[in-house]
């Protein structure tokens, strides 16, 4: 009988690392931080209406600003990722833009749903909603989501491992097609969203307000990278330990066999032997891996 | 030229194949349309069998029963090459993947167009809708068609082979027809005059949706068969 596996004796068996202790650090530093500033320290969107001397505006709620937005750039980059290293999937084949794209579409779409929920907690307040149907950044957000899920459906399918990766990396490039339409809807369809135009690039918002959405982008960007870091390894470990449990499946079946039956399959002499096992080598699951 | 000739001799090869088994088969008759028309009957008593409810929602109440059959159609083309080696022998024949996508997309798309045609005659009598404009209706079908074949076909191929490829096919390719549902119902709203809406404009979107899905589906499908 052969020993039973282990993955411990070529691959890590952690998805820490000091650089990734440090950035996580980093990012639990950085996400308090923005909690303060998003919710303590600026200013509720408080405006007196200039002849009836009313208060009007967002109030509190224009605190999720801080949140809401960079969680939506921080999606545009994780499945902006997931394209290129699909891509990569289809012209290099190797398993490390594989396991790039899976990580990649598993955090974006994790940060897509909180899109979709932080969107959903502000506009209830502000738009006296918490779902419109007419709006057509939320209704192309939704579809890139769902479309996504479709591909983590597709990964957990059983099947060959390089077929799978293949096909999702078909399903991402063609739902990526629908980033320009969720990021331009507001232009190209100004009447029909709730949402309003970008004033980023105006920097129409000032001071404390855009420092904290500048150190929201920032710290979420962290949060993207942390999480991406221990996806990826992740991803490796499994299919690391994959391959080694299909190695030892086949060596542990070659260890049942007996050496007659060997004989009679394979013929007798010494040359057919080493013909056979230089033929099974070409089946190694581990050959073309790094 | 004669490359040309070549492909469309190709692609009415494969489309004829898939057609002359389903004639065989008749699955579609047999199944797919009962079940669509039994979906409008359901809508029909989900909707208390009110006739001005139904009138008003029969487009995308239409749409919607196209698209739960056309995954029946879809899954049942796609499920053709997946026994006795027919997958094999197509990847060993020599016929392009393109031509060989496009082929099997004309023989979807003619089995939506029946669905089509038998869904409206279902809308007409069941929910007593009345057509204004049958010429916006004909090319709104056609070119929603063309969308969903198109689409069908490409997810179809992406499906097959995997394990419940039954339950993947709906989520993988559902998403990606949401904005043909809207364009199609909107078209529809105006041909069969439930709402004013610009159809014609609708239906423009809608062709850029069909061509955008098979010229994506067609570079695709080479990357996917080649497993």
């Amino acid at each position: 009988m052969a020993e039973e596996p282990t993955i411990t004796a070529s691959t890590r068996d952690t998805t820490g690392s000091r650089g990734s202790r440090l950035l996580g650090v980093a990012t639990l530093v950085g996400l308090a931080v923005l909690g303060v500033l998003a919710f303590v320290l600026t200013d509720p969107d408080v405006r007196i209406h200039p002849s009836t001397g009313d208060e009007f505006g967002q109030f509190d709620a224009v605190r999720m600003l801080y949140v809401h937005v960079p969680l939506a750039a921080m999606t545009y980059l994780a499945y902006g990722l997931c394209a290129v290293a699909s891509l990569g999937v289809l012209i290099r084949r190797t398993p490390w833009w594989d396991v790039t794209a899976h990580a990649a579409a598993e955090v974006g779409t994790v940060f897509c749903g909180l899109v979709l929920v932080t969107g959903s907690i502000w506009g209830r307040p502000v738009w006296n909603t918490w779902w419109e149907w007419g709006d057509v950044r939320l209704m192309t957000t939704l579809v890139l989501f769902l479309m996504f899920a479709g591909y983590l459906a597709l990964r957990r399918t059983t099947g060959d491992p390089r077929t799978v990766s293949r096909r999702a990396a078909v399903v991402a490039l063609i739902a990526v097609l629908d980033l320009p339409l969720v990021n331009r809807s507001v232009e190209w369809w100004e009447n029909r969203t709730l949402h309003q135009q970008s004033t980023l690039g105006e920097l129409k918002i000032e001071d404390l307000t855009l420092f904290t959405l500048m150190l929201g982008f920032l710290v979420l960007g962290m949060v993207l990278a942390w999480l991406l870091l221990h996806r990826f390894r992740v991803g490796w470990l499994e299919r690391a330990a994959l391959d080694h449990s299909v190695a030892a499946a086949i060596a542990e079946r070659r260890g049942e066999t007996p050496d007659e039956e060997l004989r009679r399959a394979v013929g007798d002499s010494p040359a057919a032997r080493e013909g056979f096992d230089e033929n099974d080598r070409d089946g190694d699951p581990e050959a073309g891996r790094p | 030229m004669s490359v040309l000739r070549t492909v469309l001799g190709d692609i009415r090869l494969v489309a004829a194949r898939d057609l002359r088994i389903e004639v065989r088969s008749r699955v579609v008759l047999d199944q797919v349309l009962p079940f669509a028309v039994l979906v409008l009957v359901l809508f029909g008593f989900a909707l208390d069998a009110d006739h001005r409810t139904l009138r008003t929602f029969a487009p995308g109440l239409f749409w919607v029963t196209v698209l739960l059959s056309a995954l029946l159609a879809i899954g049942r083309s796609a499920s053709l090459d997946a026994t006795d080696g027919t997958g094999t022998s197509l990847r060993m024949s020599g016929l392009s993947p393109v031509a060989r996508y496009l082929g099997r997309t004309v023989a979807v798309l003619v089995q939506l167009l029946v669905l089509e045609v038998v869904l409206v005659g279902g809308i007409v009598v069941l929910y007593g809708v009345s057509v204004d404009d049958w010429l916006l209706l004909v090319v709104a079908g056609v070119v929603a068609g063309v969308a969903v074949a198109a689409a069908g076909t490409l997810y179809g191929a992406l499906a097959s082979g995997l394990g419940a490829r039954e339950t993947l096919l709906p989520i993988l390719v559902l998403p990606v027809l949401a904005p043909v549902l809207i364009g199609a119902t909107r078209a529809f709203d105006d041909a069969l005059g439930v709402a004013a809406v610009d159809g014609w404009a609708w239906t423009g979107l809608l062709a850029v949706a069909a061509l955008v899905l098979t010229v994506v589906g067609a570079s695709a499908h080479g990357a996917l068969v080649e497993d």
